[in-house]
């Protein structure tokens, strides 16, 4: 073990941790601790100059008026560069290696999307602007709306959901909708065991009954269970394609038509659409509604958790009763939006609005760029090497991880790996954090949940050969240690900023705020800020 | 009917499934390595090399599972191919020129986004690619930075709001406006929610669209053209059914409403007092909500550090009383230690969350507004206590020359006898003309009521207008002049 | 007194129409380190079967079925502060909350001790 890796660099670990010498700041070269804002800055700072105040506050807002104002610590611009610059080194990010998360799509950012969605004609825009005074940005809404359509075969799209989950509400909703329309109730969706979290809790979020179906030996959706299931109180089945063990559901088709055929609706979980974007259209599938995680598949950064973005295509049957606003595009080339002003004569099946405006504008405008640099060929040659980068994964690791699936043909663009093979004591999670050792950030664990001690390694089409090998070597290399019954992966990380966190802790006594006091000045009361 | 062909563009355009295009696959693959693509590094020969590996003889081969039917032989036609950085620009940049922005017009539009001035440091920093390209702080070890800034964000957010805890953020205002009636829901076990007249319309919209699939009762009321708030109907609308009592803070039309007093007409019978705020920097100089008796607050965070982005994304920030943590929605991060004693920070409380509780989970959110959050945070820390004072104030001096210079314009008057930074002026038609008349002019003169309350004629002579840091006195004398010179040629 | 066991592991210790509910030390090892337990309300009336109470770990929050119907009398007090007692004396300190039965016939489907030894020996 701790052999030299591909840069040569040599780790020292003493026997004890202790081999290293202390250092009196806490800081070791270039790894900087760094205090919180709370112990760095006083109330009596702050970085951003302003006039002074032009009146007194109203006379009539007396009794509304703060005693005291808000105990928050104030940093000059160059403290503050610094606390957030020393902050952003204690992260891994795609900008620094693969982050091959599974189900996550954690593909490279392009640049040129954040130049553009900067342009000031799409970020100092109001969302109640005069639609005459914002035309562009409802273009570029339409242009987006319009290539997602293409896409994925589909009739509609309903642009505002403002992240995956949020999607999935929308698309859920208008099952909803359509089955009230119907005059019918069906309270039940049927969800795969192999679906993400947040399809059964959104499923219970959006007043339906949650029951599981099973999945067959070789992890795809057991038709024969689901059409058992099928009756007139189904509203409808979420499935996931390509699915969460990395799988296209061959029997799509067949799903979709005995789902129709019962009265029920298709939603499909569109988080692994990089799988198959410009290769196939869901469309073509039977799908009814499926949201698109424009910050997986069309590449808008995913921001340490968010802002993510979730449009979701509608077939013609759940078309119209998808929320407000939406826009349409007029003979004249002009594009309206239709709010409630409209809705009565233009929509009046849809319901009321998901979200307060247009959904995540600056997310479209990335996506939009992205698919424009792209193209329809671009978009299908994402798929293909995302796919083959994937399989080039599963097949040079298979003979020292186990993977449950690998015999029953390629994998999509994600491969799936469990602990079976590795030695009593050691887990997936050691795997995980002796990769981190490794330089790099893990892969999806212990998810999805019908695999024991799931790995599951995404790649993404944003790899190269020489960065996957790299990658890849790692991988084995921790799988080696584990096999070798090597202890020192237990402890695993080393290297990273933090050791092991202990969680346990954390969730018995929570601590979710700074309980520390701001040193301030005495305030003076807020009257006085005028000078007046 | 243009509600059928929901958001499409004209069917001509639409492709149709059908035979490949012209250009034979080889001859792409050879363009596609020396064109395409400055995105994708795989080159032929990697590609060849690697199917070697898997034992494949091409990519078709890896997509075996999927139906032949459903296979496209091709890029799909009718759709533009790939295109360079430049081009692309290009394209964006004319769309972007279409749009009056709000830098280059006088610009007096509020209700619920608001332009403030956003220090240069904050895009600057939120651009370091360790922040903006990172997922979901799940590996704790590794992700320091983001946690740590989660952290902070939630105790600035908590001692904003005057509130105790405060979790890592949730998609904006109006879906964490939903998302705090649901907690109230829990708490109480009961299911009827009485919203103020003075709730963003908007607001109100996401609320009755999840209520009309879920089962919650929401006693809703238009607001009423009144110098001040519905608070007394409120309060009147409050029984033992209630769960949460939902007020805008300040409200809709720029008035505020008396908390403390709903606060103790809620805590009769056991009701939350659930406050919404739209504009954060008013807690620079108005009392804060959680000071006020008020049991959860949520709102919009775009103001500090996010930015108009015509709509989104935005940031909704959400915080409440310690005992009801475990029925937050969202992300949390807590303190902790790791296995050498250091202090550090985790993502925790998770089991009320939809990766582990599945259906029984507090919300089905998962991805919230990171980013955002960071933003907000930092233009919170370059303000601080004092800074954020100092804010609001120039934001209410403005706003109050505002008022006084829209006074003097016949036929124009001033509806609030209150108000932070936005209040509602009446002006003699309807304000949805006016807007676009103004518009015309190049002026972007605020929000009119009848495009939030088509349904309402009596609001329709309502004009709720803004004014901040940004506004200066040109912009002022701007918008009076041309609102003077709209309304004489209307009654022309 | 008598307890009676539940294939979803929880006890019951029966005291005239009282009972005390737990869940089992089998139980609690399976789950690893709690960090929260919710408890029912006082007062509650529960039917058997139902979901009363969850008990948190890290990664898991599990569902305590009431093995028999009734109205909750009392719930643990020490736990609020202290769930890792629920590791530590799962079957004694660590009990969840007291219940009156409603129907003692229902302890007729729960097992006794050597049948539940032999039913996690099963597992």
């Amino acid at each position: 073990m701790n052999a030299p890796n591909a840069s040569g660099w040599k780790p020292e670990l003493g026997p004890s941790g202790t081999a290293s010498p202390v250092t009196s700041s806490g800081d070791r070269g270039l790894q900087l601790e760094e205090p919180l804002i709370f112990e760095l800055g006083t109330g009596a700072n702050f970085g951003v100059d302003l006039d002074a105040p032009e009146a007194a506050p109203l006379a009539s807002l007396g009794r509304f008026l703060r005693k005291d104002k808000a105990a928050l610590p104030g940093l000059t611009e160059p403290e503050a560069v610094r606390h957030y610059t020393r902050l952003s080194r204690q992260n891994y990010a795609i900008d620094l290696g693969p982050f091959p998360l599974g189900s996550c799509t954690m593909k490279h950012n392009p640049r040129l999307n954040e130049k553009m969605a900067r342009l000031p004609g799409f970020a100092d825009v109001h969302p109640l602007q005069p639609v005459q005074s914002v035309q562009g940005a409802l273009g570029v809404i339409n242009q987006l709306a319009f290539w997602l359509i293409e896409l994925t075969g589909m009739h509609g799209v309903a642009m505002t959901p403002k992240a995956g989950a949020h999607g999935e509400l929308c698309g859920l909703l208008c099952i909803k909708a359509a089955i009230l329309a119907k005059g019918e109730d069906r309270p039940v969706i049927l969800v795969p065991e192999s679906a993400h979290g947040t399809n059964p809790a959104t499923a219970a979020f959006a007043g339906f009954r949650v029951e599981n179906i099973p999945a067959t030996p070789a992890g795809r959706v057991d038709l024969a269970a689901l059409k058992a299931r099928l009756g007139p109180d189904v509203a409808g089945v979420m499935i996931t394609n390509p699915n969460t063990c990395g799988l296209f559901e061959p029997e799509m088709k067949d799903i979709s038509d005995a789902v129709h055929a019962a009265g029920g609706y298709v939603y499909c979980d569109g988080a692994n659409f990089n799988a198959i974007v410009g290769k196939v259209r869901p469309g073509d599938l039977g799908v009814d509604a499926m949201h698109i995680n424009l910050h997986k598949t069309f590449s808008t950064p995913h921001g340490g958790g968010g802002p993510g973005s979730g449009p979701v295509v509608l077939s013609e049957a759940l078309s119209p009763f998808g929320p407000l606003p939406f826009t349409a595009r007029q003979a004249d080339g002009t594009i309206r939006l239709i709010e409630e002003e409209d809705a009565p004569v233009e929509h009046p099946q849809g319901f009321g609005r998901m979200t307060a405006f247009h959904g995540q504008m600056g997310m479209f405008t990335r996506a939009l760029t992205y698919i424009l640099s792209h193209g329809a060929d671009g978009l299908r040659q994402v798929a293909e090497d995302a796919v083959l980068n994937a399989n080039y994964v599963l097949r040079s690791l298979e003979d020292v991880l186990d993977a449950p699936f690998a015999a029953s043909g390629p994998c999509m663009h994600e491969a799936l790996f469990s602990d079976d093979n590795l030695p009593d004591g050691f887990s997936t999670l050691d795997v995980a954090k002796g990769l981190i050792d490794e330089g790099f950030h893990p892969m999806t664990v212990y998810f999805p949940l019908v695999v024991h001690g799931a790995m599951l390694v995404e790649p993404t089409e944003t790899e190269s050969k020489q960065g996957l090998d790299r990658l890849i070597g790692s991988l084995r290399a921790v799988a080696e240690r584990a096999l070798a019954g090597d202890e020192s992966l237990k402890s695993a990380p080393h290297y990273a900023p933090r050791r092991r966190l202990d969680e346990t802790q954390a969730a018995r006594k929570p601590v979710l705020t700074w309980q520390g006091h701001v040193q301030q000045p005495a305030p003076p009361i807020p009257s006085e800020i005028g000078g007046s | 009917m243009l509600g059928l062909t929901y958001a499409r563009t004209p069917s001509t355009t639409r492709c149709a499934r059908g035979p490949p295009p012209p250009m034979g696959e080889d001859l792409l693959a050879l363009l596609r390595t020396e064109l395409l693509m400055r995105y994708l590094p795989l080159t032929p020969a990697d590609r060849a090399e690697m199917l070697g590996v898997i034992g494949a003889t091409s990519v078709d081969d890896l997509f075996s599972d999927v139906p032949a039917a459903a296979r496209l032989a091709g890029p799909i036609a009718g759709l533009p191919n790939h295109a360079s950085e430049m081009a692309v620009e290009r394209h964006m940049a004319a769309l972007a020129g279409k749009n009056l922005s709000a830098g280059a017009a006088p610009f007096f539009l509020g209700a619920g986004a608001y332009r403030h001035h956003i220090p240069a440091s904050v895009d600057h920093l939120i651009q370091r690619g360790e922040f903006l390209t990172a997922y979901t702080p799940y590996q704790p070890e590794i992700a320091q930075g983001t946690l740590q800034v989660l952290f902070e964000f939630q105790t600035q957010v908590a001692r904003l709001y005057g509130v105790d805890v405060a979790n890592a953020s949730m998609y904006d205002g109006s879906t964490a406006c939903w998302e705090a009636i649901v907690m109230a829901g829990r708490v109480t076990r009961r299911k009827k929610a009485v919203l103020s007249g003075g709730l963003h319309p908007h607001y109100v919209s996401c609320v009755e669209t999840m209520a009309r699939f879920t089962g919650e009762t929401i006693d809703a009321r238009k607001p009423v053209l009144e110098a001040a708030p519905d608070d007394d109907a409120v309060i009147a609308a409050i029984d033992g059914e209630t769960a949460s009592v939902v007020v805008q803070y300040p409200d809709i039309l720029g008035r505020i409403p008396d908390l403390a007093a709903i606060s103790a007409a809620t805590q009769v019978v056991g009701a939350l007092l659930v406050v919404v705020m739209t504009e954060p920097v008013a807690l620079g100089l108005l009392e804060a909500p959680g000071h006020l008796g008020a049991d959860i607050v949520v709102g919009e965070g775009q103001s500090l550090g996010v930015g108009l982005q015509f709509g989104g994304p935005y940031l909704g920030l959400f915080g409440c009383r310690e005992k009801y943590v475990r029925q937050m929605p969202g992300r949390l991060c807590g303190q902790t230690v790791d296995a050498d004693g250091r202090r550090g920070f985790v993502l925790t409380l998770s089991t009320r969350e939809q990766h582990i509780r599945r259906e029984k989970a507090t919300s089905n959110i998962c991805t919230n507004s990171g980013l955002c959050a960071l933003a907000f945070s930092i233009h919170m820390s370059l303000l601080g206590g004092e800074g954020l004072a100092q804010l609001a104030a120039v934001n209410h001096g403005r706003a109050q020359t505002l008022a006084k210079r829209l006074a003097q314009v016949p036929g124009v008057s001033v509806l609030n006898d209150a108000w932070f930074n936005e209040f509602t002026v009446i002006l003699p038609g309807d304000a949805r003309e006016v807007v676009r008349s103004l518009a015309d002019k190049g002026v972007l003169g605020g929000v009119s009521l009848g495009r939030l309350y088509p349904e309402a004629g009596d609001l329709h002579g309502g004009l709720l207008v803004t004014a901040t840091e940004t506004t200066t006195d040109e912009d002022i004398e701007a918008l009076a002049t041309a609102l003077g010179e709209v309304l004489k040629g209307a009654a022309a | 007194m008598s307890r009676y066991f539940s294939k979803d592991h929880e006890w019951i210790d029966v005291d005239g129409d009282t009972g005390t509910v737990g869940i089992t030390d089998y139980a609690q090892g399976q789950l690893g380190d709690i960090t929260f337990v919710e408890l029912p309300a006082v007062g509650q009336a529960v039917k058997k079967g139902e979901s009363v109470s969850v008990v948190d770990s890290v990664k898991a929050a599990s569902d305590v079925y009431t093995p028999v119907s009734g109205e909750v009398t009392d719930a643990n007090p020490a736990l609020a502060d202290a769930p890792e007692l629920v590791n530590a004396d799962a079957e004694t300190g660590g009990w969840l909350f007291r219940i009156k039965l409603a129907d003692a016939g229902e302890l007729g489907d729960l097992m006794d001790e050597a049948a539940y030894k032999d039913y996690v020996d099963g597992l």
